[in-house]
């Protein structure tokens, strides 16, 4: 609709403008406090202006850590993180596939049963079961392992959901030429279904890539040695160091590399990404 | 449902193995755990266990911290919601006015969808230190005394606007979504009738966008109850005095920490029955939504 | 190229009434035989039984020489075109092709044969390595039937393939299936609920209806001599006019009016099926001719139908544009071109 009403769209643009400052200034604080040196903080303002010394506290970060305050290097969780997000983020997607493919591509006895099962996890958050939970992972050994990182995080509703919607738009026509042109339904699901749900694929994988990456409660659980650590779990251990010793300058640098990969990712594929949360929701 | 399938009877098993697997060892195995601990009690050194019955969920009820947390996650919740909302939906209108500069807009408003809540948290409890943040020092100037680790409503505040700036861009961007599937030629037939900008906001979009803004209500509602956990646990960890101490993180707190299994099994089935509760909400809204 | 014999061939589905039920055709090797009918009558599931596609209740489907009842479709050696075209959206038109092919292990060399051969019979060889989605609908069309092609199979199946296109290309399109099926010599079974189409297309038709073959027969055979009621009513444009009647002392009576038209043997009301073109003005009075009540005209340019009623009854009369039109309109018939049925079984009479 044309409508002229310059003062509107000026208001408009300040808002948006003031919504955009709002959403970056915590972020903006953390990226200058990571920049100066560890005497900016020890009194007065926390500076709001970028400083000199932010080669001097990421390569410190990356290398070494807090040693002293129990933080191994950065590097290391960076790492433990990476894995972690792509390991659910890749066996989320896998294993929601497969099961959608079979709920709407197969009849069998108890179907239904193996999709309320899977429904229900949807209102099990490991929050509200998560005594029991570790408790399972202890008696299975997965303490300090990738596996307890991941393969308890790994079962996904919404993602079983996600594939299973796609899957029902797609025309039965296009599997009964398929069965016609002597496919198989292991054929058809890798020469047909999988190709069809690329664009489904890519944005949930950035929605649980972001999620796995974000784990805080269950790392901080099943990992007790550093080796393991990931970083968003790791910074809560530095940050109570804080109150000792005001180390922002590095906490910050902490808090800066383990919101980068997520935040380029989401920036990255922001039109699949938007995409695809939508219609996951839905 | 398909018309047509396929007959083989293994392979469906085989492919819905693992998700199933996963699915009763770390799901439905500890749910069910949990509700059995719920009826449980351990005497203080582990060494007997005995059948309490209901006893464990009739002592939540006079449990003064606990109905404390009650109150204190409602008080949450509410207002993480209502603070999300608001701002996203004042962001998302103005957007949906821009043509070309309504991409741009966009970008620099979804990237804190990707930030854990733990680093949210830890973020604004920066800002909101009180030797050396930001915002101390200019509410200082306007007399406000601030101390988040002293003062409760203080510490309420924090823990809200942490959690709430992170759901912003979520809530934007179906908001947007939201108001871009309302038919322009509606809005063009209230402009016809002669409705300026605001009289068509109430009369026209905002009824319109009701489904979007329930469900966003119900999915607000889950992140402040659940998600929220690191947002807590970062910053002011329950405290001071219990003043933020909300149900998922008394559950943790008296399970991991207090070692009080039965009480924090019975926590986890309360819990428990919310979610369930709010997304029966959230589905039965969906199937409206389909009818509609 | 093959036969396909269907014996006595039913479909129920779980907790239904049956969808299909004692169906026997015997089609002949190259025959194209086109099953037809309103929607619900029963003609696709037969077909997707004919294909694999839908279990087999009762009787028995052969093709060739071999009974095919427990066959995978694609163990079946046919082909099928589906109403919505059914290609593989991410591939392009070369790969739609290639896919079956590539399916039965054959050899590269001559799934390229096969597919340039294919392509060249259709005037689809520019398109090839296009995807589907930049295709207009009849050149969808078109690869829906080369993907048949390029398998050489022993028969092809349509399901409605030309419904989902404008009327016009919809003729063109019929057209160079009956031109490609002819010069292929393949088995086909067609599927429509058009009957425009389906006679045109037709070596042999088969009407369907409530899942029961109502007739069997060449188009022009099942035209001039509908077997019931229902298929006098479904084939032919506009549709036949059927006036419920009664017979008395050897003639067919209307509204208390004795018609031209003689009675066969027996009792009981009958219906009386004309033609619209089979009707022709006539003087006011003269004897057996019908009264019209006109109540309004269809102009068609070369032809005009008149609407109206006789005796309480709708009847539609096709006449030539230059007749001036009154509110009545006496319409002589010929007693040769009328169809008399059993009102209560619906059957043909002599």
């Amino acid at each position: 609709m044309v409508e002229r009403r310059p003062l509107l769209q000026a208001a408009a643009h300040l808002v948006l403008i003031l919504g955009v400052l709002i959403v970056a200034f915590p972020v903006w604080l953390a990226i200058v406090a990571s920049t100066h040196p560890q005497e900016a903080f020890q009194t007065g303002l926390i500076p709001v202006w970028p400083g000199s010394h932010a080669v001097e506290n990421y390569s410190a970060m990356l290398g070494q850590g807090l040693s002293n305050l129990g933080a191994p290097p950065l590097g290391g969780m960076l790492w433990n993180s990476l894995v972690m997000a792509l390991v659910i983020a890749c066996g989320k997607i896998a294993i929601s596939i497969t099961s959608a493919f079979a709920i709407v591509y197969f009849r069998f006895r108890f179907r239904m049963l193996a999709f309320w099962c899977i429904f229900i996890t949807l209102m099990l958050p490991v929050e509200v079961r998560i005594l029991p939970t570790f408790k399972v992972a202890a008696d299975l050994r997965m303490l300090n392992s990738y596996a307890g990182l991941t393969i308890p995080l790994i079962a996904s509703a919404t993602a079983t959901f996600l594939f299973r919607q796609v899957f029902l738009t797609i025309p039965d026509e296009l599997m009964e030429a398929a069965r016609i042109d002597g496919a198989g339904p292991m054929r058809f699901f890798t020469d047909i279904l999988i190709p069809l749900s690329r664009t489904n694929i890519a944005a949930l994988f950035v929605i649980l890539f972001i999620y796995g990456w974000n784990q805080y409660l269950w790392p901080l659980l099943i990992t007790t040695d550093e080796g393991y650590y990931t970083i968003v779990a790791g910074i809560k251990r530095m940050a109570e160091a804080v109150d000792a010793i005001p180390v922002w300058n590095y906490v910050m640098a902490a808090a800066v590399l383990a919101m980068l990969p997520p935040v380029a990712v989401v920036i990255l594929m922001q039109r699949v990404f938007v995409k695809g949360l939508i219609e996951t929701e839905k | 449902m398909k018309r047509a399938v396929f007959r083989n009877r293994l392979l469906p098993w085989v492919l819905l193995a693992p998700q199933l697997a996963v699915t009763f060892v770390f799901f439905l195995w500890p749910a069910a755990q949990a509700g059995w601990q719920s009826f449980l009690r351990e005497d203080a050194f582990g060494l007997k266990t005995t059948f309490v019955g209901l006893a464990n969920y009739s002592r939540l009820l006079d449990d003064g911290e606990y109905l404390n947390a009650v109150g204190v996650t409602a008080v949450f919740s509410v207002s993480v919601a209502v603070l999300g909302m608001s701002v996203a939906l004042l962001l998302a209108l103005a957007v949906d006015r821009m043509v070309t500069t309504a991409r741009g807009y966009t970008t620099l408003l979804v990237w804190p969808y990707a930030v854990a809540p733990a680093i949210a948290g830890l973020l604004w409890w920066f800002i909101f230190n009180p030797t050396i943040g930001l915002m101390p020092h200019v509410l200082g100037l306007m007399g406000i005394d601030w101390d988040h680790s002293l003062n409760g409503n203080q510490a309420m505040i924090l823990v809200v606007i942490a959690a709430a700036w992170k759901q912003i861009s979520y809530n934007f961007l179906f908001f947007v979504a939201g108001l871009q599937s309302i038919p322009a030629s509606l809005r063009e037939a209230a402009a016809i009738d002669g409705a300026g900008p605001f009289r068509r906001f109430l009369t026209i979009t905002f009824p319109l966008l009701a489904p979007t803004s329930f469900f966003l209500l119900v999915v607000n509602t889950v992140y402040a109850l659940f998600d929220t956990f690191p947002v807590i646990d970062a910053t002011t960890e329950g405290g001071p005095a219990q003043a933020t101490n909300i149900l998922v993180y008394k559950v943790y707190v008296d399970g991991f920490l207090g070692l009080n299994l039965g009480s924090s099994a019975a926590q986890s089935v309360v819990l428990m029955a919310v979610v369930v509760a709010l997304t029966v909400v959230q589905f039965r809204y969906v199937e409206r939504r389909v009818e509609y | 190229m093959a036969t396909i014999a269907l014996q006595d061939l039913g479909k129920t589905y779980a907790g239904g009434a049956p969808a299909v039920s004692g169906v026997s055709l015997d089609i002949a090797d190259g025959e194209f035989v086109v099953l037809v009918g309103p929607s619900g009558c029963g003609k696709s599931t037969l077909l997707r039984m004919i294909a694999g596609l839908e279990t087999i209740t009762t009787g028995q489907v052969r093709i060739g020489s071999r009974v095919v009842n427990d066959l995978e479709p694609a163990e079946r050696d046919i082909a099928m075109v589906f109403q919505n075209y059914a290609l593989y959206p991410h591939m392009t038109v070369r790969q739609n092709l290639a896919y079956g092919l590539k399916n039965r292990r054959m050899a590269g060399a001559e799934i390229d044969r096969r597919v340039a051969e294919a392509a060249a019979i259709l005037e689809i060889a520019p398109y090839l390595d296009r995807k589907p989605r930049q295709l207009s609908g009849g050149q969808r069309q078109r690869v829906a039937m080369g993907r048949a092609i390029v398998r050489e199979p022993a028969a092809f199946l349509f399901d409605e393939p030309l419904s989902n296109l404008d009327a016009k290309l919809r003729v063109t399109m019929r057209g160079e299936i009956r031109q490609l099926q002819r010069r292929l010599g393949t088995t086909s079974v067609y599927v429509t609920h058009d009957q425009v189409e389906a006679m045109t297309l037709a070596d042999r038709l088969v009407v369907l209806n409530k899942g029961r073959v109502e007739q069997i027969g060449a188009p022009l055979e099942v035209y001039r001599q509908p077997a019931t009621v229902f298929v006098a009513g479904f084939i032919g444009a506009p549709a036949m006019n059927l006036l419920n009647a009664a017979r008395e002392g050897g003639a067919v009576v209307l509204g208390g009016q004795a018609l031209a038209v003689a009675a066969p043997p027996g009792a009981g009301p009958v219906v009386l099926g004309l033609r619209a073109e089979d009707l022709h003005p006539a003087s006011p009075g003269t004897p057996g001719a019908l009264d019209l009540a006109v109540t309004h005209v269809e102009e068609l340019g070369a032809q005009r139908l008149v609407h109206g009623h006789v005796a309480g009854q709708p009847l539609v009369a096709a006449v030539t544009a230059d007749l001036a039109l009154a509110d009545r309109l006496a319409l002589g018939l010929n007693p040769r071109a009328a169809h008399l049925f059993d009102a209560t079984s619906g059957r043909r009479l002599a």
